[in-house]
């Protein structure tokens, strides 16, 4: 089992391929995804790595916090997350994962915190049917109608479905394909809507319920310096002629 | 401009660079050559007929043609980015005062005509 990557959602748009047809993609943007700590099964009991994208700023991260990214040579992070790994999927702490490391043509699994909608009716939030436009309804047009039987059993049973919060919870999409990836830039293209809003962060991982086809890198794409340091000029082409330490000072100020 | 368009801008250099998009506007009687699948091999279909809307959304952009076929009014969208659409050619220019000719629907026959047009946007060669 390989690790997953954190990511942070772009957008949606479209994609035309080479045979004309035309694939509705969400765009995730890599910004930094690192290996801030290793979970082991004699330390921790189980085996799984502690993985960081985003950049905070240094003032909003606590002094244990700071000690901890200190201890891996990370710079701070917004979003941290753990996923379980096989034992020999380690990844060593600080290296910084590719978006090499999904391949096109794969499934993945996304994770994200939907969109909320705050208190909703049992129509909207569990697809009730609502009460008629006429023949006597007055007024309850929306309501969920009975919640219950009569003198027996007397009451409301527990978990029964009604109106409340809707959405801002963590929602897994499975089973999305890979469209394509763009390594230097650290894009991800995945086949349709993934969940949560734009700028929100999520989790990909590879698809748990498929046999994998392709061969995948194991136990993960690793960024390496070089392809780091071009990616940094292509994304400031205005510091191009600066020596390459002011470019890496400017990304981290 | 944010990643989004820039990743949309990059689609559409890549679209126009196989093939060339001429300029029109609604009101010219264009005609797209479509590219069909039929079994196995692939023809082109040609659909003729005015432009009646244009829509400029990056790569999302597209267009409206309307015709009459057969006594029945039609009309179809087409992406204008789309590797699917071949081609397209302008057959004449028309002169409108709308961007979006959406009442040439509720006009069949004699006032659903529009007059050429010798000037104007995309015939800046000869305007001069």
């Amino acid at each position: 089992m390989r690790t997953g990557l954190i990511a942070q959602k772009v957008g949606m748009t479209r994609i035309f391929s080479a045979e004309g047809q035309h694939v509705p993609v969400t765009v995730l943007k890599l910004d930094g995804c690192h290996v801030i700590a290793q979970r082991t099964a004699e330390k921790h009991g189980y085996v799984a790595l502690q993985i960081g994208a985003g950049k905070a700023k240094v003032k909003n991260v606590t002094k244990a916090e700071r000690g901890h990214f200190a201890t891996a040579k990370v710079e701070p992070c917004v979003h941290v997350a753990e996923f379980r790994v096989s034992p020999d999927a380690m990844v060593d702490v600080g290296a910084e994962l590719s978006a090499a490391h999904f391949v096109p043509g794969q499934k993945v699994d996304v994770t994200g915190t939907s969109i909320g909608k705050g208190f909703q009716g049992g129509m909207k939030r569990w697809n009730f049917g609502g009460l008629r436009a006429s023949h006597g309804v007055s007024v309850s047009h929306r309501s969920l109608g009975s919640t219950g039987n009569r003198q027996d059993p007397g009451k409301t049973f527990k978990n029964k479905k009604m109106g409340g919060h809707l959405g801002d919870e963590r929602v897994t999409t499975q089973n999305l394909t890979v469209v394509s990836v763009d390594e230097s830039e650290g894009l991800i293209f995945i086949k349709g809507s993934v969940p949560g809003s734009d700028n929100g962060w999520v989790m990909i991982r590879d698809a748990v319920k498929i046999v994998h086809t392709q061969s995948l890198p194991f136990p993960a794409a690793i960024r390496t310096a070089a392809a780091a340091n071009t990616a940094e000029l292509v994304n400031e082409p205005g510091v191009d002629e600066a020596p390459a330490s002011d470019a890496t000072t400017g990304e981290e100020a | 401009m944010n990643l989004l368009q820039k990743i949309e801008q990059d689609q559409v250099a890549k679209m126009t660079q196989t093939s060339s998009i001429p300029e029109f506007s609604p009101g010219d009687t264009v005609k797209v050559s479509v590219k069909v699948v039929e079994g196995t091999r692939e023809r082109l279909q040609a659909y003729e007929g005015v432009c009646i809307a244009r829509k400029n959304a990056g790569i999302n952009s597209s267009f409206t043609v309307r015709k009459i076929s057969y006594g029945e009014g039609v009309e179809r969208v087409f992406p204008l980015y789309s590797p699917r659409v071949a081609s397209i050619e302008v057959v004449r220019r028309g002169e409108v005062r709308r961007a979006k000719l959406y009442y040439l629907r509720g006009l069949r026959g004699k006032s659903a005509r529009i007059t050429e047009r010798a000037t104007g946007h995309g015939m800046n060669e000869q305007g001069e």
